[in-house]
């Protein structure tokens, strides 16, 4: 069984406390909203694209820290980044989480390689992922029409991951 | 129930010896993490003791076939022992009657069962069914779908913020519309016990039959269905130290013979013919196809179990670990107790500042210490006290003071990794 205490080391903890790009996105050209059913998890990804690349992007919810880091960390590793890219890394992410992604093989994955542990805690996989179904929700939506409604993005299928 | 100070004194006495207990139950030997486990998660679903785990052997091994059917000595076998087993159950809640006592698959079964078969034919578009804040969704969703079918209307009796019943608000939602009322016995988000025989009372005098969910009860408080004069009372085998897939429903014999059945089938039935089909009488009616034979019968060796322990002693016992736990916990910073009904069973729901409750759960596990995290199947327990979800520990009498103990380091060392 994986020791859960490595998932909750200081770079998970540290962005659990002081969230990047938390808050509302003003004016955003895309927006989602993501929900855990199972937990309450509840997060909303908004982000803008200046021609290619996504310009700015923030997340907001309530949610663990599992869910939370991997929001604060996912904003901050798409800014810049243009749809494919993003959409790539979504990719990666995704299949580390569920321990498909071969890490020694070339990946964008980065500084996100902290959540590789999740793999080893079926009931929290979901937490660290639900971020990214979401911003791949959003990329899906226009302007201000959301997915509450109906889709959850939980079970949206992206890509083979 | 109430528990008073004498009752108190006893649980320190000689004559309950939890270790005794605890050697009862081998999962309860299990490591997790390489640390002892500490189960606090009963109230989700309670262990088994050797004894029900070798009644279930035992009764594969040399028992099996179907009940109520074939002439031959395993079919006979079967059936006595099923049987025997509705008679156990008959006298762990003081049913009057046998036929009263129904196998279902378990209280959420029950409890559908109620609303097709005296719902649906009793309740009408205009009706009113009262429930409270503190049930869980199976005591609200089924009803839903039949205000949703029929036109009915659902009214909820609210709770103050120690999570009780507001009992005048409660009285106040009756009126000549009101047709039924869902009760819960024990909250198993909050652990509050409803003060259900008044509450039955007071709608019997409107004459309304009342329906009471004790999944959280029966493991907990010696419960007399003839006392509470309920009309009906539902609950599960694997709360109450049986196996999973068994439940019963308690039903006041004069409705279920006026209810139609909830599902068509086999053992249900008189005679059938394609013109014609003439049920069978209670219980038979509401037990259509092969029931869960060796979980009836592992439930009835559950009850013999746990009578024999005493449901006074465990009561004690668990209140004693209630009392505990919540002293505890109350004192250190961070942490709030969500739902501190004066009259509680052994759960604690809990809160701690800047810490959600699924990592408190993923943490409390690297301890060894299994507790529920999430809405425990009652989010409208979660809306009216503003929590998304919440982290439960909730203590059978398996359970001791060392094992609380475990909990509070636990609350205490994860609360450093979140500082």
């Amino acid at each position: 069984m994986a020791n859960s205490k490595a998932l909750y080391q200081e770079v998970i903890l540290d962005h659990n406390k002081k969230p990047r790009n938390y808050g509302k996105l003003t004016d955003a050209s895309h927006h989602a909203v993501g929900h855990n059913p199972l937990c309450g998890d509840r997060i909303s990804v908004a982000l803008n694209f200046d021609q290619d690349c996504i310009d700015a992007v923030a997340f907001e919810g309530e949610s663990c820290a599992i869910c939370k880091a991997s929001a604060s960390m996912m904003t901050a590793a798409v800014k810049g980044k243009s749809l494919e890219e993003a959409e790539i890394l979504t990719q990666q992410f995704l299949a580390m989480a569920t321990g498909k992604l071969d890490l020694n093989a070339p990946n964008k994955i980065g500084r996100l390689v902290v959540f590789a542990g999740v793999c080893d805690l079926p009931t929290r996989v979901k937490c660290a992922i639900l971020p990214w179904h979401t911003l791949h929700a959003a990329f899906n939506s226009v302007a201000s029409i959301s997915t509450e409604a109906e889709a959850d993005p939980m079970y949206a299928p992206i890509g083979n991951a | 129930m109430s528990l008073s100070q004498t009752q108190f004194t006893l649980a320190s006495s000689p004559v309950f010896d939890v270790e005794r207990i605890r050697s009862d139950f081998p999962i309860l030997q299990l490591k997790v993490e390489d640390k002892p486990l500490v189960y606090l998660d009963s109230a989700a679903s309670s262990q088994m003791p050797q004894l029900v785990i070798d009644s279930l052997i035992r009764y594969q091994t040399m028992q099996h076939a179907n009940i109520h059917r074939a002439v031959h000595y395993l079919s006979e076998t079967a059936t006595t022992e099923y049987e025997a087993a509705r008679g156990k159950l008959k006298r762990f809640i003081n049913a009057p009657e046998e036929r009263e006592v129904i196998f279902t698959s378990g209280t959420t079964d029950a409890i559908n069962l109620v609303m097709h078969g005296y719902g649906r034919q009793f309740i009408k578009a205009g009706d009113e069914i009262i429930l409270t804040t503190l049930e869980h969704h199976s005591n609200i969703v089924p009803w839903q779908m039949l205000a949703e079918e029929t036109g009915a209307k659902i009214r909820v009796a609210p709770v103050n913020d120690a999570g009780e019943v507001l009992i005048d608000d409660y009285e106040k939602l009756f009126n000549a519309r009101t047709r039924f009322v869902g009760v819960i016995h024990v909250s198993n988000a909050l652990g509050t016990i409803n003060p259900v025989k008044q509450m039955i009372a007071f709608a019997h005098e409107h004459g309304v039959p009342v329906l009471v969910d004790g999944a959280q009860a029966v493991p907990h408080l010696a419960v007399d269905v003839q006392d509470l004069d309920c009309d009906f009372y539902v609950f599960s085998g694997h709360k109450l130290c049986g196996p999973t897939g068994i439940g019963v429903l308690y039903g006041k014999a004069a409705l279920l013979e006026k209810m139609q059945p909830f599902k068509g089938g086999g053992d249900m039935i008189l005679s059938v013919t394609f013109e014609k089909t003439t049920y069978n009488t209670i219980p038979q009616k509401f037990e259509a196809g092969t029931p869960a034979i060796a979980a009836a019968i592992g439930l009835g060796v559950a009850i013999d179990y746990l009578l024999a322990i005493g449901m006074d002693e465990i009561a004690v016992h668990e209140h004693d670990l209630l009392v505990y736990a919540t002293e505890q916990i109350t004192r250190m910073p961070g942490v709030h107790i969500i739902g501190t009904a004066a009259n509680k069973a052994a759960v604690i729901s809990f809160t701690v500042d800047g810490v959600h409750p699924h990592d408190i759960g993923t943490l409390l596990n690297e301890e060894g210490v299994a507790v529920r995290t999430g809405h425990h199947c009652a989010q409208p327990v979660m809306d009216r006290f503003h929590v998304p979800a919440t982290s439960r520990a909730s203590f059978a009498f398996y359970n001791t003071r060392n094992e609380v103990d475990a909990l509070i380091a636990g609350i205490r060392t994860l609360q450093k990794v979140f500082a």
